[in-house]
């Protein structure tokens, strides 16, 4: 695509694009140590992606009011139209994903205040959470390199996470069955299926948001064949 | 696995259905030996403004110019092919077609608002005394209507014999599109019309376009793609001469086909 006649129209679009990548980057490092939290039951961990937060917070704010800033100064048309309502719906997933990595962390600390005793035998949520992290990046990928081939892969996969939950899910119902000291983790367990759950959602949804930028298509709310 | 209906898409051309009032075919317009347009094929729908954008000197005047003949006041100038203006299937460009009948029928707006040094009321009965209008009632009929139609009579009744040169800019451009709409015009062209405004008289000019789509056509140039998008249901691009993309304006500000139109919008054109 052709520079705009516009210079520093091209450094503030550019800029905005790199910091939602930079946010999806953070995002991402939040899943992964609150489930390093989870496995490990390092409390510290988990504390640092609780409070961490703010920062995923901090930054949809900044990314929103620069979307603002752009709206009003530049009036984006076409693609660039497309690509600014497309971010401005991007950085809102990305901060709900990263409200979902920290409940997976106070999930995990309160699994592990609670005592290995209570744990149910052999639920494993990594496979799932490996799946949305997966998610996560490769539709950062097709944002960053406008790549609709992998976004609609990403939107396929979705099935899969949904496919886990609900295995995991008829597990612990199991267990919760055979032996009800487990419940209350298995409970936190679900919540935590349920979060990883909700990261692929999001990963989808702007995997979908990757398609209108480029094709200017609305593929929301219909289905692939 | 079978598709599921796709999301129900906005209404891209809103009200009534599409009428054409006006259509151009294989239209190429000389200044001498010049080449100014190209091959112009387009339909100018009835009762919505159609807007033609481009950079400068890519031939939008020269091609709004076209429907009232404008370029007959020079010599050299010369028109091939049509544009057949509905109902009638008049041929505007027809050498058997008078010119001043084609004027009575397509009115125009300026870029600069360019009122008659003449009274405010005189300036709008100009064009009925033109066309023959003796009945003094009668042309205090139309003045008032046409005035109401332009939203300028509240703040002119109290002064309509004052001079036209007395009011304000946006009120004197509004006062050209009242003397524009006296003659009962099918079509109105606007040639930048807020280009000398400042942004509340482009405002009330720009209502008072949405408004007048009622009762007539517009066609309307402007260097102003936000304009273009506020006030137009269809959008016309042209680069060098050739109309390059011409579709719905809700789609073309946001999904143009042509990636020319898309460098144009987007603010890269180079």
């Amino acid at each position: 695509m052709p520079e705009h006649a516009s210079k520093q129209y091209d450094l503030d679009l550019g800029s905005i694009r790199s910091r939602v990548l930079q946010m999806g980057g953070l995002v991402e490092s939040q899943i992964r140590r609150a489930l390093e939290a989870l496995v490990s039951g390092e409390r510290a961990l988990a504390d640092e992606v609780i409070a961490d937060d703010h920062r995923v917070n901090a930054m949809e704010v900044a990314l929103d009011g620069d979307c603002s800033q752009l709206i009003v100064r530049r009036q984006p048309a076409a693609g660039d139209l497309r690509m600014i309502f497309a971010i401005t719906k991007t950085v809102t997933d990305l901060e709900r994903i990263g409200d979902e990595a920290q409940k997976i962390a106070r999930m995990a600390k309160a699994i592990h205040e609670r005592g290995k005793n209570q744990m149910p035998p052999a639920v494993d949520v990594r496979h799932a959470a490996e799946l949305a992290i997966s998610m996560l990046r490769r539709t950062l990928d097709a944002f960053a390199r406008l790549d609709c081939n992998v976004a609609q892969e990403v939107i396929r996969d979705d099935a899969g996470i949904d496919a886990e939950f609900r295995a995991v899910l008829r597990q612990l119902i199991t267990y919760m069955m055979e032996d009800p000291r487990t419940i209350s983790t298995a409970l936190e367990i679900v919540w935590i299926a349920k979060a990883i759950e909700r990261i692929g959602d999001h990963a989808k949804n702007m995997s979908e948001y990757v398609i209108y930028i480029v094709k200017g298509t609305d593929v929301r709310h219909t289905r692939m064949e | 696995m079978a598709a599921l209906p796709a999301a129900p898409k906005p209404q891209l051309v809103k009200g009534a259905p599409l009428v054409a009032k006006a259509e151009v075919r294989d239209l190429d317009f000389y200044y001498g030996d010049f080449r100014a347009l190209n091959g112009i094929n387009m339909t100018v729908h009835e009762r919505r403004a159609t807007a033609l954008i481009g950079p400068s000197g890519c031939g939008k005047s020269t091609f709004l110019r076209c429907f009232n003949r404008m370029h007959d006041l020079y010599p050299g100038n010369r028109y091939d092919g049509e544009i057949t203006l509905h109902p009638d299937n008049t041929d505007l460009l027809s050498r058997s077609v008078d010119p001043i009948e084609v004027r009575m029928r397509i009115g125009m707006v300026f870029q600069k608002p360019n009122p008659f040094p003449k009274s405010i009321f005189e300036n709008v009965a100009y064009g009925l005394r033109v066309r023959g209008e003796s009945s003094r009632r009668r042309i205090e009929e139309k003045v008032e209507e046409a005035l109401t139609n332009a939203a300028l009579l509240d703040e002119v009744k109290d002064r309509l014999h004052e001079p036209a040169y007395n009011l304000s800019g946006g009120q004197q451009q509004r006062l050209c599109i009242a003397r524009a709409l006296a003659t009962d015009p099918e079509l109105l062209l606007f040639d930048e019309p807020t280009s000398a405004l400042d942004p509340i008289a482009t405002a009330s000019i720009e209502e008072l376009i949405h408004d007048l789509k009622e009762r007539v056509t517009i066609l309307i140039v402007t260097h102003n793609m936000q304009q273009a998008a506020r006030v137009s249901d269809f959008t016309a691009y042209m680069y060098l001469g050739e109309l390059i993309e011409f579709g719905v304006t809700d789609e073309l500000f946001i999904k143009p086909k042509m990636k020319q139109t898309e460098d144009y919008i987007t603010g890269r054109f180079g």
